[in-house]
């Protein structure tokens, strides 16, 4: 569920988001929940997982987060993004009696210069304050996102960063790269610079990778690891999240959501006053769509499940591998072979787009094109979108 | 017309010396052109003669003056051209020696004059731009005299930009240069001193006629060739195509062939009437020979086919092109291409990528080089990948290189001619401050960038010619460039063993730089036969994946890594490397600079 609203929208920031609006905080939440009923059909009576996104769900006025909260249907999995600066001793209790299991936290770096350069909020006193009321309001499975390339970054900020997260111990931690959108007003506010930190993008990778597996986290996701500890017996994979690289189907909602059901895939068009009054006259949002033919959706499984740390097997993407591609790779020590199995080798994960155009064959099928167009009425949905 | 009313000459002169102004002139002065039809060059037909204000191809313009016809040759100016200079003077009586009154005489006034004196001309030396501030009529004036053998008093004072003085050439022209000799009754003899491709008319043969004379629609022969056709349209420039009945001894006009093929008739050949032969042709021109040599590629391969016609189409008006295929493991299917030179190379690939619109690759230009194996065999090699392994020795083109420039200026010229693997020859004052230098050079160096060199390092106030003296042995190797141990077949190399390990750090260094890193690391290497002399690496990229990629951002990143599929399809692949184009491009360049 994607929720756009943010108090300011930092300069890096892709995603669909509205900056203030609280007036309209409620119809959204409105729309949100009406989007639900109308997909219900397409949803299982008990979901894997929720996800809310954002924006900066936390942002929402209480009231509306609240209303939001409770009129989930019941997952195994509830995760809500939070921004630092919004978690509050109140809003943490909140969160805890909606049912929420699990806190994705924005901390992106613990260094205040670099959280300035993003037009972060939060300083890191807030983040590591945030991160203690999360715990001590009961949450047990948080997790923190990092970003290294920031402008101005330099190798050893990423190492006390990386330090700083293993001093909080959480259940989590995702570590991304910085993209920065060419034509954006913060790529040609820090062009020069985001020039001279792709050089060094490797060196952070390799850096991030190594110092949390070091601290004991699992390194099961291209670009996210989970705490593995003694006598804890949990699978701290973001459960969620694991669903999209194992290429389940999933709902989104929300202005600019993705939903993948089978051979379909659907966005919500980006508009949050469209949306809004979509739903309210009793329509669905406006859409595009996409129709998977059967050998996309093979492609998409092995381009996703060569992104996790677990044996992907070959039987099950053989029809899209490139002849000669398992052999040349194996040669060049990028991925092992094992009981009709394939996994990366830690240099393959790290090359895994190189790797990944080795292995698969062209996709040169025509119905696999774009076909923009709206759907009116009839479609049905519900669950996360990051 | 009667033979002693007739004058046939050229005009010889240094680029920017005026020549084609002068054309322009004589065109206006004899009413040729009337003033509405007048344009600047107007002999240069080709728009990229007119755009580089160069003349490439001989074109022969009828006048007529004071009851005379005046036939005369436009020549080119460069070097790499001097062969259709060659030819037009065998065409001529006379030829006007014009020289810049500012500049003075230039290595190539130098080279076609001497060239017009052993042809027996008549030369009408005439001063240029007398009307430029910095013009010295009299030092210069003595100048050409001496070179000429004449008096000084005898140098005509002109400016064609202003038309002074024009009306005294013409007079010259008729007063002292000869008329043709020929037997005007005896059997037809025209002598073939250049030939144009038409679209429609097929080959136009420009003319010389010797002897007798030659009418429409009468079936003529080819002396050397056999080939024989009906002269479809006689005639002479004027300066279009002009139609007449005949073409009589001492004229020079074209005649209309209506041959489809360029190759049934050659330059140099005599026509002769098919009633009434001559027993003897005339004498005819060496064949030119290609000298310099550089493979073609199109960047995109569907584009070969294309390159072939064009190719084809170039050579009909340019018999001194020549092309073969090639095969290149980097660059595909192209052509091996022979020129007479650089500038020749210039503007082959300019117009194939200008009228053709064609994007090309254009290899290092190489020289023809004559390797005689172990085994005593002579083989010529026309690209380094030629190169027999057995080698005993391997002889190149050397050339008589003839430079004038400022005294002060000697020094530096003698430098860059040791830099370049030059012998000393003969060095002279030809006035207080201008010499003379003779050297003989390795054509290959030449080739280069010696011409940019010299220039600069004259600060563009020398001049230079050439003449071929023959091959010469030149402790030649081969040097290969290797890709993760894979010879790169298009950048290997014929270079002098002193040079090759400068040459071939150059070239790995810019691989190198160019050669996006991979995931392996990739050895470049710079080899003579099994010895590396120069190693880079380029370092296996040790990251390329997308961080983030959640239930949003999958069709994105499919689509992604399709186009980074769809990037390494249109790279080269040289054994397991892939190379950009680009790459070859960035090497191609820093080969033809030389550095």
């Amino acid at each position: 569920m994607h929720v756009p609203f943010c108090r300011h929208r930092c300069g890096y920031c892709d995603f669909v988001t509205a900056v203030g609006r609280q007036s309209e905080h409620d119809e959204y939440v409105d729309a949100l929940l009406r989007e639900l009923d109308e997909r219900q059909e397409l949803l299982a009576g008990s979901l894997d997982t929720v996800f809310v996104g954002g924006g900066t769900p936390t942002y929402l006025e209480s009231g509306a987060l609240g209303r939001l909260l409770s009129s989930l249907p019941p997952a195994h999995e509830v995760t809500v993004e939070a921004n630092p600066e919004t978690v509050t001793p109140v809003l943490a209790e909140l969160l805890g009696a909606q049912g929420v299991t699990r806190i994705s936290l924005g901390a992106q770096t613990f260094e205040s210069d670099l959280l300035a350069v993003l037009e972060r909020q939060a300083t890191p006193e807030v983040v590591r304050r945030a991160f203690t009321t999360l715990r001590g309001a009961g949450f047990t499975n948080v997790s923190l996102d990092l970003i290294y390339g920031i402008p101005g970054q330099r190798p050893e900020q990423l190492g006390a960063d990386v330090a700083a997260v293993l001093e909080l111990e959480p259940e989590h931690v995702s570590v991304y790269e910085l993209e920065a959108k060419p034509g954006t007003r913060f790529t040609s506010a820090h062009g020069a610079e985001l020039r001279r930190q792709i050089d060094r993008l490797e060196e952070y990778m390799e850096l991030a990778t190594a110092g949390l597996q070091a601290g004991g986290y699992r390194w099961y996701e291209t670009a996210n690891f989970c705490r593995t500890r003694h006598g804890d017996p949990r699978d701290l994979r973001s459960q969620h999240n694991l669903a999209y690289w194992l290429a389940a189907d999933y709902v989104g909602l929300g202005v600019g959501a993705v939903s993948t059901v089978g051979s379909e895939r659907w966005k919500n068009m980006a508009s949050v006053t469209r949306y809004v009054s979509a739903l309210r006259s009793g329509t669905a949002p406006a859409r595009t769509t996409e129709h998977l033919s059967a050998a996309v959706r093979t492609w998409e499984r092995a381009m996703l499940g060569l992104r996790l740390d677990e044996p992907l097997a070959e039987a099950e993407i053989s029809s899209v591998l490139e002849p000669g591609g398992l052999d040349l790779m194996a040669a060049r020590g990028l991925l092992e072979r094992r009981d009709g199995s394939i996994l990366l080798t830690r240099r393959g994960r790290l090359l895994g787009n190189a790797v990944t155009v080795e292995l698969l064959r062209d996709l040169d099928d025509p119905a696999d094109c774009d076909e923009p167009r709206t759907a009116q009425g009839t479609s049905k949905q519900v669950a996360g979108r990051r | 017309m009667s033979l002693d009313r007739i004058r046939n000459f050229s005009i010889i002169a240094h680029i920017d010396h005026g020549k084609s102004t002068l054309a322009d002139r004589i065109l206006e002065l004899t009413q040729t052109v009337s003033e509405r039809e007048m344009r600047d060059q107007l002999l240069d037909s080709m728009e990229l003669e007119r755009e580089r204000g160069i003349t490439i191809k001989a074109q022969a313009v009828r006048v007529e003056w004071k009851g005379h016809q005046l036939n005369l040759i436009d020549t080119p100016g460069h070097v790499d051209f001097s062969y259709e200079v060659s030819r037009s003077l065998v065409a001529c009586e006379g030829a006007l020696l014009v020289v810049d009154a500012a500049q003075g005489v230039e290595a190539q006034t130098l080279a076609n004059a001497y060239l017009a004196i052993e042809n027996n001309l008549e030369i009408v030396p005439v001063l240029n731009k007398i009307d430029l501030p910095q013009a010295r009529p009299n030092e210069i004036a003595a100048e050409v005299a001496d070179l000429v053998g004449e008096d000084a008093s005898n140098v005509l004072h002109i400016s064609a930009k202003t038309g002074d003085g024009v009306a005294d050439i013409l007079d010259a022209a008729v007063e002292r240069i000869p008329p043709p000799a020929g037997d005007a009754d005896g059997p037809a003899r025209a002598l073939i001193f250049d030939s144009s491709y038409d679209q429609y008319r097929g080959v136009i043969a420009f003319v010389r006629v010797v002897d007798g004379s030659f009418s429409s629609r009468e079936p003529v022969r080819a002396m050397a060739s056999g080939t024989t056709f009906e002269a479809e349209e006689l005639g002479f420039f004027s300066p279009e195509r002009t139609a007449s009945d005949h073409l009589a001894a001492g004229e020079v006009g074209y005649v209309v062939t209506g041959l489809k093929d360029v190759r049934r008739l050659r330059v140099g050949d005599t026509l002769t009437s098919v009633a009434e032969p001559a027993t003897d042709p005339l004498p005819g021109y060496k064949d030119v020979k290609p000298m310099v040599f550089a493979g073609l590629f199109p960047t995109d391969s569907d584009d070969y086919p294309e390159l072939r016609d064009s190719l084809e189409r170039l050579q009909l008006n340019d018999a001194a092109l020549s092309f073969e295929p090639e095969t290149s493991t980097a660059l595909g299917f192209g052509f091996r291409c022979g020129f007479l030179g650089l500038l020749h190379l210039e503007i082959i690939r300019e117009r194939l990528e200008r009228e053709f619109d064609l994007d090309l690759l254009v290899t290092a230009p190489n020289v023809a080089y004559q390797a005689t194996t172990g085994s005593g065999e002579q083989v010529e090699v026309h690209k380094p990948t030629e190169m027999p392994s057995d080698i005993l020795y391997v002889e190149e083109p050397y050339i008589r290189a003839t430079i004038i420039v400022p005294k002060e200026y000697v020094g530096v010229m003698m430098e860059l001619a040791q830099e370049r693997r030059g012998s000393f020859d003969h060095m002279e004052y030809l006035s207080e401050d201008r010499v003379l230098l003779t050297y003989d050079l390795p054509l290959a160096e030449i080739v280069l960038d010696f011409y940019d060199q010299l220039k600069s390092r004259t600060r563009g106030y020398a001049s230079f010619d050439y003449d071929l003296i023959g091959f010469r042995e030149g402790g030649l190797v081969r040097v290969d460039v290797l890709l993760a141990g894979d010879p790169v077949d298009a950048l290997s190399l014929i270079v002098h063993k002193d040079k090759a390990y400068g040459r071939g750090k150059a070239l790995v260094e810019k691989l190198r730089q160019e050669i996006p890193r991979q995931m392996f690391d990739i050895p470049v290497q710079a080899a003579i036969g099994s010895r590396i002399i120069a190693r880079e690496t380029v370092k296996a990229k040790r990251k390329d994946v997308l961080s983030k990629c959640y239930g949003g951002d999958v069709t994105r990143k499919r689509k992604l890594l399709e186009k980074q599929k769809a990037g390494k399809k249109r790279m080269r692949q040289v054994g397991s490397v892939e190379v950009p184009q680009e790459a070859f491009l960035a090497v191609l360049n820093l080969n033809e600079s030389g550095k």
